[in-house]
């Protein structure tokens, strides 16, 4: 067989292709701004784009860790009604009353809220991994039980933090900026830094790149497959956990309907960014800005009349395959 | 060329000045050549020396980038595979194409099913690729789900499909690299048949006593030029070997001093990988190169998988004296046992990643620095490697995939030998590899074994076994059925053990 040839053919992946596919997500970025100055001046204020990506927040960590599955190989459904099952039980726990000092509990219950994301993640790795599952399956099981769980734990209500000393002390933590920042997009850029690093620089993130590029290949290297993966899934509860940090404060209460349809937003947010579906390729920074975009198209619509807002959740479907469709076109050149 | 073109009859097939460039790479440069009715007219080359992208050029898969294609003495151009199919030309690909869940008439009739209005119409298919596959001199049930057929039979039921098209050019690719000696046979006995019909065959292989014995006239293709066109009845093997190659091949493989009795290092005994090998029991010494032959199927590879890690298994194994258990190839690899895949692509090297990333992934215990990897660190082994192997590319931002063949395995072999592993085990080294690669290779594995380092070669190129190896023992059937070494090292002992049948003098120790 003729080697050399048919590798060029199909796989043409030089890197100035690659290139294209990173820069591209930051031009739609670029473009989405000019487009949202002519729809309405009061766009591109600062305090409008402070606020728009303050609101990105929550989906742009949840898809951090989507990045990490998504490069994998894998992918993960149940984000969604994962951050309703731990924002329920973080708030329960906080209305436990089992520590005096407000400080104390909150600081408890951030813990508690990343035990419980690591281990919801490790649910869903494990599924996979050990359970020989397919992703898509194991994840749209742990989807609905989550889900049911938060309903059933609500009684079809809602769970609301009942302390207002707590409330008060735990406010800040969405509301509240440093010189000026607020926390949320702090707490995106830092989580961001914390995942790139991972994923380019060391030794777990090569490996999780090996796998999700050729499982085989990383085998035969002596990788071990179902580790890096299912670790993949508990990155993903942990950033679902960090998510739901910042989320509690913002209302002080979850309900059924807490998180639908993010697991959506987040894998439009991951594969806008450039992240290749089947694995292989993970870009973090990519993410952030699929992120960005998908909150200020979101942001335009309210503010130009153009469309109606209620039709955003088309929008955004409507990108992700717009989003698949130029990688496509990018990576067959 | 140099065929005095026969002007009575007009070519089914004339390519006339063919080039093809894939981005900056030139793999075609002016190739010209004729199909004539009744005719086979072989294409031989090295691997990478263009033949797989000039049967696709033909068989409209590619577009060529300069050159006309003249059917019957018209221009043509195909759009497509399909286009090219409509007038007459069909290609028999070398890879098994087919839906391994369906059924053999199924798979005979996919995208062209017969039928009434919505529904199939099965008896009628039936019929036709039962008596497509009794023309081929076959016996395949057209009701047998293909995923239980062999390679060859597989084979026969893709021939079939193709020539369900009415066909005047059929284009062989390298037919018979899967199938046995038997198989090779009934399938030049087709081709025969389909040649006698006025359809003009053209039949790509590099294996030579094979294309002396089928083809007209021969074509040989090198490092994408035609080199030369001759009849076949002017050409001997040998011959056809040194233009392929551009010299002469007789000193292919190093010399070597045959190793010296010296302590064992792995001792396999009642070795059992379930459904592949059954009580594998050989020893491997310091220094030695050990080659495993054997038919494709006899159980190698999942011996050699099973020892490593890769499948389940179970049996005794000693590791310098000490008994071992590798559940994974983590626990092989540290140990200092190194398995290199016959599956280059598909499980050895990540194709779409660069070099550097490749050559560091087995290892990168070693280019850590606190929490880090040290990119510094493998930029230096990448040029390391890149000297050592002498790995040859233009630049080292390179995919992985887009190296050739031979530099994939060298790339393969730095890759593991950064473990320094004690025990090397090396599965199909040579597999696509040109002929200038395949010195080289086994050159380094002959350093290797020289430094001390004991290596398992399992081919089923027998001369290259021949070749390199100290002993060979030969497997069927899962099991090792024999050993050959010194003057009994020769093709036609090795073939008895690995058939099972005995053509002539007696078996070996």
């Amino acid at each position: 067989m003729n080697a050399a040839v048919t590798d060029t053919s199909k796989a043409p992946k030089t890197s100035k292709d690659w290139d294209m596919a990173a820069i591209a997500p930051f031009v739609a970025l670029a473009l989405l701004l000019v487009l949202g100055y002519f729809a309405n001046p009061n766009f591109v204020s600062l305090a409008n784009l402070t606020n728009v990506i303050t609101r990105s927040a929550f989906i742009a960590i949840i898809a951090l860790g989507a990045t990490y599955v998504i490069s994998s190989g894998g992918l993960d459904l149940s984000v969604g009604s994962m951050v309703a099952f731990v924002a329920s039980l973080m708030i329960m726990f906080m209305n436990s009353g089992a520590i005096a000092d407000p400080m104390m509990m909150l600081v408890a219950g951030m813990l508690v809220a990343l035990a419980l994301g690591a281990a919801c993640g490790l649910a869903n790795g494990l599924i996979t991994t050990v359970g020989k599952i397919e992703p898509f399956i194991a994840t749209l099981g742990t989807m609905g039980i989550y889900r049911g769980l938060t309903t059933w734990l609500s009684q079809g209500g809602s769970i609301t933090l009942r302390d207002r000393e707590l409330q008060q002390l735990y406010r800040p933590v969405y509301f509240g900026d440093v010189f000026g920042v607020p926390i949320p997009i702090i707490v995106i850029f830092v989580t961001a830094a914390l995942a790139a690093f991972v994923l380019y620089r060391t030794r777990y993130g090569r490996h999780l790149i090996a796998v999700g590029s050729n499982e085989e290949v990383a085998r035969y290297s002596g990788i071990s497959v179902q580790r890096v993966r299912t670790i993949a899934y508990v990155v993903q509860g942990l950033c679902v956990a960090v998510a739901v940090l910042i989320y509690v404060p913002r209302l002080g209460s979850t309900s059924a309907t807490t998180g639908i349809l993010w697991e959506l937003q987040a894998i439009t947010a991951v594969v806008v960014g450039g992240t290749a579906l089947r694995g292989g390729v993970g870009r973090i920074w990519g993410t952030v800005c699929g992120a960005f975009i998908l909150e200020i198209v979101g942001n335009i619509m309210l503010l130009s009349n153009f469309v109606s807002e209620y039709l955003i959740g088309a929008i955004q479907g409507a990108i992700i395959i717009i989003a698949m469709l130029v990688q496509r076109t990018l990576m067959r050149k | 060329m140099i065929a005095a073109s026969n002007s009575s009859a007009v070519p089914l097939l004339d390519a006339r000045g063919l080039s093809k460039t894939f981005g900056i790479v030139e793999v075609l440069k002016d190739i010209s050549l004729t199909v004539r009715p009744g005719e086979v007219h072989a294409i031989i080359g090295e691997n990478g020396a263009g033949k797989s992208t000039l049967m696709k050029i033909l068989a409209g898969n590619h577009q060529p980038t300069r050159g006309e294609l003249l059917i019957d003495g018209q221009p043509m151009s195909f759009s497509g595979p399909v286009d090219a199919e409509k007038h007459g030309i069909v290609l028999v690909h070398q890879e098994i194409l087919l839906a391994p869940d369906l059924t053999v008439a199924q798979n005979i009739y996919l995208g062209r099913e017969l039928g009434k209005g919505l529904t199939v119409d099965d008896r009628t298919m039936n019929e036709g690729a039962a008596k497509a596959i009794r023309d081929l001199g076959a016996d395949i049930d057209p009701n047998a789900i293909v995923s239980r057929l062999s390679i060859a039979q597989r084979q026969l039921v893709q021939i079939a499909r193709v020539l369900l098209v009415p066909h005047r050019v059929v284009i062989f690719d390298e037919p018979t690299a899967s199938l046995t000696p038997h198989e090779t046979e009934a399938l030049l006995k087709v081709i025969t048949d389909i040649r006698a019909k006025g359809v003009g065959v053209l039949y790509i292989s590099h294996r030579l006593p094979e294309v002396k014995e089928i083809a007209d006239r021969v074509t040989v293709l090198r490092d994408g030029r035609l080199v030369a066109s001759h009849e076949t009845t002017e050409l001997e093997p040998a011959d056809m070997a040194r233009l392929m190659v551009g010299r002469d091949v007789a000193k292919l493989y190093p010399d070597r001093h045959a190793a010296e009795a010296r302590e064992t290092v792995l001792e396999v005994e009642g070795f059992d990988v379930p459904g592949y090998a059954r009580d594998a029991a050989f020893a491997l010494r310091k220094g030695e190169i050990l080659g495993f032959a054997g038919l494709i199927g006899a159980g190698r590879t999942e011996l050699m998988e099973g020892l490593v890690g890769l499948r389940t298994a179970k049996g005794n194994v000693r590791f310098n004296g000490r008994p071992v258990h590798f559940t994974d190839v983590h626990s092989s690899l540290k140990a200092g046992v190194a398995y290199l895949s016959e599956d280059r692509k598909g499980k050895g090297l990540l194709l779409t990643k660069d070099l550097r990333v490749n050559l560091t992934l087995a290892s990168l215990g070693k280019f850590i620095r606190g929490l880090q990897i040290d990119r510094k660190r493998e930029g230096e082994a990448l040029d390391k490697a890149i000297r050592d192997f002498d790995i040859r590319t233009g630049t080292k931002e390179i995919l992985a995939g887009q190296l050739s063949g031979g530099n994939q395995q060298k790339l393969l072999l730095a890759k593991m030998m950064l473990l320094d592993p004690q025990v090397v085990i090396i599965d199909e080294p040579t597999r696509g590899i040109d002929i200038g690669n395949k010195e080289q290779i086994y050159k380094f594995i002959a350093s290797l074994a020289a430094e001390g380092r004991s290596i398992i070669v399992v081919s089923s190129e027998m001369p290259e076994l021949i070749g390199i190896c100290d002993r060979i023992l030969v497997m069927r059937g899962g099991r090792i059925v024999g050993e050959v070494q010194g003057e009994h090292m020769t093709e036609n002992e090795i073939v008895q053990l690995a058939t099972g049948v005995n053509a002539g003098s007696g078996e070996a120790a």
